[in-house]
């Protein structure tokens, strides 16, 4: 186990800048997943530090070494990759004792560490097969066990559970966390989808165009996104964004609709207004600031989004499950003031 | 209870008619095939159908020999110098073959997997040189024998087809399909650049492999014109160089001639047997790839 630090990280491809400076500091043993859009960084983040990619500028730290100039096998750091990447010509047995190439082991103390893993892993009765003889998820597994069995200082994960269906994804989503709680090395984990990001990270970093967003608790970020991006990023459906206008007498939405809230401006400017869909309900107790006609209904068995045409754009709102409003209804819609997000709107920062 | 109505219905019909064009394309495809088969087949029935007869029968057109022999057979066999060339091509074929898989695909994994300047460049230059015809090249290739002593010898032989630009394009384009995490992968598990290719990226491209072995095999086996220019001594013919020698400048031993090819082509019968469902995969792949 180790840390982990980036310290002013840059990548430029000729001289196209696509990480400006990333800054992180990674404790021992924690589990941080880097999510954003395709094209935002974090798998060229995540190749740098594996050093499948040089560096331009900046310095990667692991434990106390600077690791900038040394060879992927050096740095004393393991991967599992998205297409599992274990070799088709040898068993399962021979993939995870592939990892162990380099050691010092002796003979019988790699066989160990292999039955070791392979318990761990739940695939012992695995081990002779060949890798076309396993499912998605047991190869994904196979992947893991040669990282795992090389007892590294960092875990190095990049999107490995995108190429599995939906079911399985869950699964394996569980049995990682499970394993990073019994193992305890320091995880890097890439990934596109918000939820695997959510549901894993100790600490999520969100990036866009090669700049860190945000870095938070999985909370953190849901409940405080640093800015509209963010905010929209994470969290499915996505946040709601209401045009408003920010004073010194308080909050106004665009439809005239005025929230009293403990935000204020010196000087007028415009704002976005965002309210999770979670947070809009149909609920004539609670502030109504938005009304609309129901145009779409995704029912999801417990509860129901709607879509609602408001005079300042859609929103998604929830209704009830088993009484939803029917589409073309008038529906008012509802928030609680706390659970507004002010947004600024030029620059997309939270207004605090 | 009504009588069961066993004439066929409009619906049946219909898909009677409807499967005619289709038998048909497919008794067309049959007789194609057949014909093609009978072209493939001819020259081998005719070679072994010559190995059979007696000299005096050679131009007789006939399959079937009137009076069959073996005596062709005996006779090359145990004409020592057949053996000999036997001997000569087996082991420029294998060398070669040998030689063409390591360093085709080492040159093209290198040009597939890693980027350097003038990548391009170089692999564009290997590929003009299949644009060369051999007959253009036996005059350079005699000369550079000839300043560096390797007429009539192994060497001189096998120089010129030790590396060919039509494998290393071929090992290219299977490289292509080997995901870069693979080597990755190998790479952070503490492989070298030269483990990683025989370890990993090797294995993974066996059709390929298989394949361009058939191809090189075949091609050295059957090779005519260079060994011919190369070689003076008898000893050191191939068996196509050998066999086009057999008879006198009066008349020709078709039937020696015939009989020493169809005994040359066991190796590359056991060959082809082997690794023919490599060779088809192999073409199969390449084309997807290419």
């Amino acid at each position: 186990m180790a840390k982990l630090s980036l310290s002013k990280l840059t990548k430029a491809y000729n001289k196209t800048e696509v990480l400006h400076g990333i800054d992180l500091d990674v404790a021992d043993g924690e589990f941080v997943v880097f999510v954003g859009p395709s094209g935002c960084g974090k798998s060229t983040t995540l190749r740098m530090i594996a050093g499948l990619e040089d560096i331009t500028s900046g310095a990667i730290t692991i434990g106390d070494r600077v690791v900038n100039n040394l060879e992927p096998k050096d740095r004393d750091i393991a991967m599992v990759f998205q297409n599992y990447a274990i070799y088709p010509h040898m068993s399962v047995r021979k993939n995870i004792a592939f990892g162990l190439r380099s050691s010092k082991l002796s003979k019988p103390e790699k066989e160990q560490r292999i039955a070791e893993v392979a318990h761990i892993l739940d695939m012992t009765h695995l081990l002779d097969r060949k890798p076309n003889q396993l499912s998605g998820g047991q190869r994904q597994r196979v992947a893991i066990g040669r990282a795992m069995v090389r007892d590294p200082a960092v875990f190095l994960f990049d999107e490995p559970l995108s190429n599995l269906d939906a079911q399985l994804r869950t699964q394996m989503r569980l049995e990682i966390k499970k394993l990073h709680q019994r193992v305890g090395n320091t995880i890097v984990f890439v990934t596109h989808d918000q939820v695997e990001a959510m549901t894993m990270a100790d600490r999520i970093v969100i990036m866009k165009d090669g700049h860190i967003q945000q870095v938070g608790t999985p909370a953190d970020v849901y409940h405080k996104p640093a800015n509209a991006f963010v905010a929209q990023f994470i969290g499915a459906p996505s946040m709601n964004m209401v045009p408003g206008t920010l004073s010194a007498t308080g909050l106004t939405l665009d439809n005239g609709q005025r929230i009293n809230t403990n935000l204020a401006a010196t000087t007028q400017r415009v704002v976005h207004v965002g309210i999770r869909p979670d947070d809009l309900t149909i609920n004539p107790n609670a502030l109504q600031i938005l009304s609309g006609v129901v145009t779409v209904q995704e029912p999801l068995g417990s509860e129901t989004l709607i879509y609602v045409d408001t005079e300042i754009g859609e929103v998604i709102a929830k209704a009830d499950g088993r009484t939803p409003p029917d589409v073309g209804t008038r529906v008012t819609l509802s928030v609680a003031a706390n659970n507004l997000h002010v947004f600024d709107g030029e620059t997309g920062e939270a207004v605090q | 209870m009504t009588a069961t109505d066993l004439r066929p219905t409009a619906a049946v019909l219909d898909q009677s008619a409807a499967s005619k064009p289709k038998n048909m394309g497919q008794i067309l495809r049959w007789v194609l095939l057949f014909l093609g088969g009978i072209m493939m087949i001819m020259p081998i029935a005719y070679m072994i159908s010559t190995s059979l007869k007696w000299p005096h029968e050679v131009y007789n057109v006939n399959l079937i020999p009137e009076e069959p022999t073996i005596e062709n057979y005996t006779y090359v066999l145990e004409d020592g110098r057949f053996y000999l060339w036997f001997m000569n091509s087996i082991i420029i074929a294998v060398i070669t073959t040998i030689s063409n898989l390591l360093f085709d695909s080492l040159v093209g994994y290198t040009l597939c997997k890693f980027k350097f300047p003038g990548r391009q460049i170089v692999f564009i230059a290997i590929l003009s040189t299949l644009m060369i015809p051999t007959e253009m090249l036996v005059i350079p290739w005699y000369l550079m024998s000839q300043s560096f002593g390797w007429l009539d010898s192994y060497w001189g032989i096998m120089f010129p087809g030790l590396m060919t630009a039509f494998g290393t394009f071929l090992m290219k384009q299977f490289f292509e399909s080997v995901p870069d995490d693979f080597l990755e992968a190998a790479r952070i598990d503490g492989l070298n650049e030269l483990q990683i290719w025989w370890i990993v990226a090797m294995p993974l491209v066996k059709p390929a492999l298989a394949a361009l072995a058939i191809f090189v095999f075949l091609g050295n086996w059957t090779a005519f014109l260079w060994p011919l220019i190369v070689t003076n001594s008898v000893e050191m013919y191939t068996i196509p160089v050998g066999l086009s020698g057999f008879g006198d400048e009066a008349d020709v031993a078709w039937e020696l001639i015939m009989t020493g090819a169809a005994i040359s082509t066991i190796p590359t019968l056991i060959v082809f047997l082997i690794f023919q469902r490599f060779i088809i995969r192999g073409v199969v792949m390449a084309g997807l790839k290419g």
